[in-house]
């Protein structure tokens, strides 16, 4: 391995890496100017660079790698998944739904997507293909009446996570962020604790908008944890590390396609490295 | 979040107010703001530094002239030379002038808004263009996408393709060209199922496709949020089959869209349109100068 002296123009060659992985040009500078500090000047191997860089994003990901845990105490859990049109929630919900199967579980489908085009046959072959039970009403008909009679049903059947799907929507639409807002209120007249977690989805190719994304979702629905979509691509999703930083914001799982199994933790090592390309064969 | 570009250049003109020609210097400093507000939009690094390049070469020499701060001057050639590269004034119709059944492909990324697109198009055609359109899926991958598209057709009031089970996104788009030849419909929209760039067997898939329908269109269909994967999106498509036209969708989100800029650099396609709701009437030609300006934050 050839060394190189870690000097101005290898820190900002570092720094490009970090942007083009989609940090954005602020939180790249922050981690750039924590690893200048610590290790300017040293004589390093590309690799090391790599290893170090990743070591240092670690830190920054450890405390948000959180897990989704379930308490089946509540009977049922209830988890809201909510998000930008197109990012994957229902997707996701069917491979949450096989993941509790294996577990032991019972879980619940909600087809809270009355909006969009064979929404509701989308998660219905879901259902079908984890053998869990799917809920669905009639098309345009109200969300919040549909998730509360899912609710009632649930509690009857012995369930013990009951997935809710929503419309995609952008943040910046009032009335569709308010509907969100009065699926939440609906079902707290049967279960005051519900949702038991708000699930946001991410998808990995998005840029600096998932801050805007994150923030108003947050502030309107109280956003429990992110799940990071489509990180079988070539996207890095490098935002994270912004969310991370700006709002502390926990990642519960990542997407890593579109079969059942595609659902894996987060490991916060583990996207470092994915990030800086420290897997990468021949970077 | 975001400091318009306006106010950082003027703080960085600020002092050289009245001075003579603009400088290396000034201008160099400049174009760290210019960078900075250009990333922050999601325009891809490689495409900021050459645009940023072109600006730079534009700008030294430049004569501050008495009435408008040299902030204000070089936001203008900024502008102009982001319209420029986003493809001037105007907007680029579709090219459907060629013989009937047209067929128009619609790629991209899982999610991006393809069958959406292909919908809107096709009431678009119908009541713009007074065409006779012809819907098929070539998803069988995603649950339901066939019948998705068949509802939306339904909405639009155009024909989809009836739905076979088991036949391959190719068997379906010859079936879809003879239907379109034998039921005389003036464009047949091919719609296909998300893949990644990174997949070699749907990209090979989504040639084959091609290479049996020859597209008059191949439109690549892009989320507005897209961020610096842009560049691989629009190389490993463009590469595969020869992207003749962007969509951009989400338009009425709150993304800068500097993914417009990357997407146009590395393909060469124009943006023919724009995206700005889920509704099939929710779509718009791509007018570079308004783009422009809200990748500039202006
Ligand atoms: N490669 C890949 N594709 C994914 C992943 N997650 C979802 N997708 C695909 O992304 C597309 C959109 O997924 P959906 O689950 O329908 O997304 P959604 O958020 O429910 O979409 P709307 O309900 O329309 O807002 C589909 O083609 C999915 O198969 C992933 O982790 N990797
Ligand atoms: N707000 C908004 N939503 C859009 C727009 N275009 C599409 N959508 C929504 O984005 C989601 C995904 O759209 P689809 O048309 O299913 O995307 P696709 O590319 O066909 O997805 P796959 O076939 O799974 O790859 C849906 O919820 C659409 O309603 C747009 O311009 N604005
Ligand atoms: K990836
Ligand atoms: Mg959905
Ligand atoms: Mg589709």
């Amino acid at each position: 391995f050839t060394k190189r002296k870690l000097d101005d123009e290898a820190l900002e060659e570092l720094e490009e890496l970090l942007i083009a992985a989609d940090l954005g040009p602020r939180a790249a500078a922050k981690v750039i100017a924590s690893f200048r500090r610590t290790r300017f000047g040293k004589e390093v191997t590309d690799e090391e660079i790599k290893s170090t860089l990743a070591e240092e994003i670690t830190k920054i990901l450890a405390p948000v790698a959180q897990p989704l845990v379930i308490d089946p105490a509540h009977a049922p859990h209830v988890v809201l998944m909510v998000g930008v049109n197109g990012t994957g929630k229902t997707t996701t919900i069917g491979k949450l739904s096989q993941f509790y199967r294996d577990q032991g579980l019972r879980p619940m489908l909600v087809a809270g997507d009355t909006f969009r085009a064979a929404a509701v046959e989308q998660l219905q072959i879901w259902g079908d293909r984890t053998g869990a039970p799917v809920v669905s009403g009639k098309q345009d008909g109200d969300a919040a009446g549909l998730a509360y009679g899912a609710l009632e049903r649930a509690k009857r059947e012995g369930i013990d996570v009951l997935l809710v799907d929503t419309a995609g929507r952008l943040h910046n639409k009032t009335a569709l962020m308010d509907e969100l807002a009065k699926i939440i209120r609906v079902i707290r007249k049967l279960d005051p604790t519900a949702p038991h977690a708000t699930v946001l989805t991410l998808d990995a190719t998005t840029g600096q908008n998932a801050i805007n994304q994150v923030q108003v979702f947050r502030d309107l629905v109280k956003v429990d944890g992110l799940i990071v979509t489509k990180l079988d691509g070539s996207a890095r999703g490098g935002i994270v590390v912004a969310l991370a930083e700006e709002f502390g914001m926990p990642v519960h799982a990542v997407g890593v396609g579109e079969k059942v199994g595609d659902l894996r933790p987060f490991v916060a090592a583990e996207f470092a490295a994915g990030l800086v390309g420290a897997n990468d064969p021949a970077a | 979040m975001f400091e318009s570009l306006s106010n950082r250049l003027s703080s960085v003109f600020d002092r050289l107010r009245g001075r003579g020609a603009l400088s290396e210097t000034d201008v160099l400093e400049a174009m760290r703001e210019v960078r900075l507000a250009l990333l922050e939009a999601d325009v891809a690094l490689p495409v900021v530094k050459d645009f940023v390049t072109k600006v730079r070469e534009r700008a030294v020499g430049v004569e501050v002239l008495r009435s408008v701060s040299p902030g204000q001057q070089v936001i203008k050639i900024v502008n102009d030379v982001l319209i420029e590269q986003l493809g001037g004034e105007g907007a680029v119709p579709l090219n459907i002038n060629v013989p009937a059944p047209v067929p128009v492909l619609m790629v991209g990324l899982q999610g991006s808004g393809k069958t959406t697109t292909a919908g809107k198009i096709a009431l678009m055609l119908r009541t713009k263009e007074r065409k006779r359109v012809l819907l098929a899926s070539l998803d069988t991958q995603r649950p339901a996408a066939q019948l998705q598209l068949a509802q939306l057709a339904e909405r639009a009031e155009v024909s989809s393709l009836p739905i076979v089970q088991g036949q391959t996104p190719v068997q379906i788009a010859v079936r879809a060209m003879d239907a379109g030849r034998r039921e005389g419909f003036d464009i047949v929209i091919l719609d296909t199922a998300g893949r990644l760039s990174i997949d070699e067997e749907l990209m090979d898939e989504v040639k084959a496709i091609r290479a049996a329908t020859n597209p008059a269109e191949t439109l690549l269909v892009v989320d507005a949020m897209t961020g610096q994967d842009a560049v691989n999106t629009a190389r490993a498509f463009n590469e595969a089959v020869g992207v003749t036209g962007i969509v951009m969708t989400r338009m009425d989100g709150d993304a800068r869209g500097g993914a417009a800029l990357s997407m146009r650099a590395i393909t060469g396609a124009p943006i023919k349109l724009t995206g700005s709701g889920e509704k099939l009437d929710a779509m718009e030609a791509f007018h570079p100068e308004r783009v422009a300006g809200r990748i500039l934050g202006m």
